[in-house]
């Protein structure tokens, strides 16, 4: 049983003489969130909208909870639920009225339609505001009702494109915590994003995509280690037990003044073990010691420069 | 899941293929449509009040301004009857003016769905794009002919008397109805067409002065003949002689055919072009 809610072999597409998606590949396990990672322009929403239905590939396959995007695009549709960048929702309406509209295109029947808006209202912290048009809503609020509005038919798969772009932090951890609860209770989530924390905080799985191309994916750990830059920093009490574990680790570098040694590491638990028994051999006592893993900066920024390079040569 | 695939036949994926969505969807999806529609109408009812004020204006411009000295220029009307004369003769063409005014307000309420990213959402949904865009025609078709009846409420109020029976009224309420419907898919499709909301406002600005360039204010006959054959056969030309022929009981000969013959035209031109552009534009 294949249980792969997002299933995407080479996908091309290019809008005249502009390549924005170079054939990417990419598989979403039921179930789990995956972060599309990429700049501005790397062909995210793209990629989003072709998984949507809202646009047609020029090649390749995409299957979405089972369904072709191109030769069954009604079956995904039934399926998924898309947040997108810039907000879609009805201006003109109360946020009440904006969870019926979608209730009843939905055709969830009166009764059914009622509960389940009343249940959104309270779930995204919005019944106060239930009854007021949107023009008094904040951006958080409004970003809120999107992304209420894309799950009142509870899609088992959906797409949230940049959802807390521009919004203050508070809001931002509210809708964290919205994504967690939702993949808690079984839904499948794609996830575009610039910010590497965010990918950090929400996802599984990470996909970076650079000039229409997954550059490389993985588990964001998984991603960190294909960077070198990782170190044990030790802080000792005194200058004495500094230089004498500096002589003793190899590659390490001194902080005199602040009595940090700094040990190259790849991150593995092997590697501190022998650090700290060749301290312990000689009797040299740790103060403090931290382990830093490069972060998905570091992985970021060395991923889709190496990306660029290659592009410049082909 | 591969080989399953190898039983179905072969993917036929032509660009804008059709997306099939159960009928008894597509209707009760019409109707929901029509209902946020009305909505709006009813919460901001701003754009609805400029549709009829600005025909109300120039109804009374015309008629007590002008009206006396172009109703004396009437074929076969006494000195001195002039103004109400003109009245009767100019409250058909302002009709006109009133319905190719919605145009603009339709395209204005398009525009903003396409640029919002909500007709994005609603293309993400298993909704047919005949329902979306049927919501805004039928709600604006019913616009207009809220906006008709209240143009001709004034004019009745300022002394306009039509000689026109029951049929005949039922005739001018369906013609009105037809000329609003058509008016109003031209009007999505300008709406979509339009790059933003400002340009979709103005673009049907022309429409409204096709009354003008028609017999809406004086007989065709009395202008130079290279302008004649445009405005005998220009669409508003074959409407408002319609409404005319019913509401007064002059003969409008084979006005009423040519005006269907524009309706078909009209409103399958502009559902052609919306439904081409739908799919097309409304991605952001």
């Amino acid at each position: 049983m294949n249980t792969a809610a997002i299933d995407v072999r080479g996908l091309r597409k290019s809008y005249g003489a502009k390549t924005v998606l170079d054939g990417v590949d990419l598989t979403v396990g039921a179930g789990t969130v995956t972060a599309l990672l990429g700049p501005n322009g790397a062909g995210k929403t793209t990629t989003v909208h072709i998984l949507s239905t809202l646009v047609r590939p020029d090649s390749g396959t995409a299957r979405v909870a089972g369904f072709d995007v191109v030769r069954d695009p009604a079956g995904v549709r039934a399926a998924i639920g898309l947040t997108g960048q810039f907000s879609a929702v009805d201006g003109l309406l109360t946020g009440e009225e904006n969870l019926l509209l979608m209730a009843r295109l939905r055709h969830l029947g009166s009764t059914q339609s009622t509960a389940r808006v009343a249940e959104l209202l309270e779930q995204f912290d919005l019944t106060d505001a239930a009854r007021k048009p949107l023009a008094t809503y904040s951006g958080g609020m409004r970003r809120r009702l999107d992304l209420a509005m894309t799950l009142v038919a509870r899609p088992s798969v959906i797409f949230l494109d940049e959802p807390t772009t521009g919004l203050d932090p508070r809001s931002r951890l509210t809708m964290w915590n919205i994504v967690r609860d939702l993949v808690g209770q079984g839904t499948t989530a794609l996830l575009t994003t610039q910010y590497l924390d965010e990918a950090d905080e929400l996802a599984d799985r990470i996909a970076v995509l650079d000039g229409g191309r997954i550059v490389a994916s993985g588990t964001p750990d998984e991603l960190k280690r294909l960077v070198p830059g990782g170190h044990i920093r030790l802080r000792f009490t005194d200058a004495a037990a500094l230089r004498a574990a500096s002589r003793l680790l190899d590659g390490s570098a001194r902080d005199d003044a602040a009595l940090v040694l700094s040990v190259p590491s790849d991150g593995g638990i092997g590697t501190l073990r022998q650090v700290l028994d060749r301290l312990d051999a000689d009797g040299l006592t740790v103060d403090d010691l931290s382990i830093h893993t490069p972060d998905l900066d570091d992985v970021f920024f060395a991923l889709t420069e190496k990306a660029e390079t290659k592009g410049i040569r082909s | 899941m591969t080989t399953l695939d190898s039983h179905l036949p072969p993917a036929a994926p032509r660009p804008g293929a059709r997306i099939a969505a159960p009928r008894s969807h597509v209707i009760a999806d019409a109707i929901t449509m029509l209902r946020r529609n009305l909505l709006h109408m009813v919460r901001y009812p701003g754009l609805s009040v400029f549709t009829i004020l600005g025909p109300v204006v120039i109804l009374l411009l015309f008629v007590f301004v002008f009206g006396g000295t172009l109703g004396a220029g009437l074929p076969g009307v006494e000195a001195g009857g002039g103004r109400a004369a003109y009245l009767a003769y100019v409250l058909p063409g302002i009709l006109a003016m009133t319905i190719a005014g919605t145009a603009g307000g339709t395209a204005t309420t398009v525009s903003m769905d396409m640029t919002e990213g909500i007709t994005a959402r609603f293309r993400t949904m298993a909704i047919s794009r005949a329902a979306v865009l049927a919501g805004h025609v039928l709600g604006n078709t019913i616009q207009g002919i809220i906006a008709v009846a209240l143009v001709l409420g004034v004019g009745l109020l300022i002394g306009f008397r039509p000689s026109a029976g029951p049929l005949e009224w039922l005739g001018t309420a369906g013609m009105i109805a037809l000329i609003a419907y058509a008016i109003s898919w031209l009007g999505v499709a300008l709406g979509i067409q339009a790059k933003s909301v400002e340009t979709a406002s103005n673009l049907p600005l022309v429409l409204t002065m096709l009354p003008l360039l028609g017999s809406g204010f004086v007989p065709t006959g009395s202008m130079p003949q290279w302008l004649q054959w445009f405005a005998q056969y220009q669409p508003f030309t074959p409407f408002i002689e319609t409404i005319r022929g019913l509401l007064l009981r002059t003969d409008a000969g084979w006005n009423p055919l040519l005006a269907l013959a524009w309706f078909v035209v009209i409103a399958g031109g502009g559902y052609v072009w919306s439904m081409a552009l739908y799919e097309r534009k409304s991605v952001r």
